[in-house]
């Protein structure tokens, strides 16, 4: 119980990288019934502007996902992935996520506190395109919630 | 699913957003069939979101909703209220109350609605709300638009 609050600022080396397919991108507004042809047709998507058909605004939960996991798998860490819930989430975009976008996550620890038994961990997901372009900036809380 | 739009006039000139604005509601019911959708489209596999079993063990009523997926649900009424999900600046929640997806063919019945409480410097911010059973279940959940 209680995680180590020295472990605040730490960070992890950029992810592998994850590509965005058309398919995916399809496959997500399908998921969330959005019938938006800007996430389905390409002809559209470059119509209003975008080099490809772009993604949901909530798409890179994906990549945001592969960040939490790169915390749950830091032994120091010491999370406890069953304890775990997600209290909040913001995405910040610089551009929209198009399909054909090479992606990779770093993660930061910006904040770790305790109340009432809980704990609670703030998670940074700065989200780049390959040449370093920043695309999204992620921010989630985890609560990893003290055993009764 | 996600079928009852009930009103609205998504397309409408961006230019004329203005602070009070309401956007069209949403009304989307979830089953489970629409959570192992989303589990695959976001890979996010908790089994809290599939397996009864799981959820009780963890101290759930049932199998819950991924949060990201009524977050998803309230981007897709900003972006179709924008006409563009480009336009989303930004996006954030937080996750306050779960919604259990009973195992039958209902499923459980969320309901969204959007304010605009600003509009400053060609930017707007959207207010949304998220109820299951007339309680909420987002916190604080805002999403940044432009509108220029």
């Amino acid at each position: 119980m209680g995680l180590d609050q020295s472990l605040i600022g730490r960070s992890y080396p950029p992810s592998a990288v994850y590509e965005v397919s058309r398919a995916k991108i399809v496959e997500f507004a399908d998921a969330l019934g959005d019938v938006s042809p800007l996430s389905r047709d390409p002809e559209a998507a470059r119509e209003a502007g975008y080099p490809d058909v772009i993604a949901p605004p909530t798409f890179l939960t994906i990549v945001n996902l592969g960040a939490i996991d790169a915390l749950a798998a830091d032994p120091e860490l010491g999370l406890d992935y069953s304890r775990m819930v997600h209290g909040d989430q913001s995405f910040t975009h610089r551009r929209p996520v198009h399909a054909g976008d090479r992606l990779r996550v770093t993660t930061h620890v910006d904040d770790i506190s305790s109340r009432a038994g809980n704990d609670f961990l703030t998670l940074r997901a700065e989200i780049h395109a390959e040449g370093g372009e920043l695309v999204c900036t992620g921010t989630a809380q985890l609560v990893i919630r003290g055993e009764a | 699913m996600y079928r009852y739009r009930t009103a609205g006039d998504p397309g409408g000139s961006v230019s004329e957003v203005a602070t009070g604005d309401e956007l069209p509601p949403l009304r989307a019911r979830v089953t489970r069939a629409d959570l192992v959708r989303y589990a695959g489209a976001s890979l996010d596999f908790n089994p809290i979101h599939y397996s009864d079993r799981i959820a009780t063990e963890v101290g759930l009523p049932g199998v819950i909703a991924h949060g990201m997926l009524t977050m998803g649900l309230a981007g897709r009424v900003v972006s179709e209220w924008i006409g563009d999900a480009g336009r989303v600046l930004s996006c954030t929640s937080r996750f306050t109350r779960p919604v259990v997806v009973p195992d039958d063919d209902h499923g459980a019945v969320i309901e969204f609605s959007g304010t605009v409480t600003a509009v400053d410097d060609g930017v707007a911010t959207v207010s949304i709300t998220a109820k299951c059973e007339g309680k909420p279940v987002l916190g604080k959940a805002r999403a940044t638009v432009r509108v220029d």
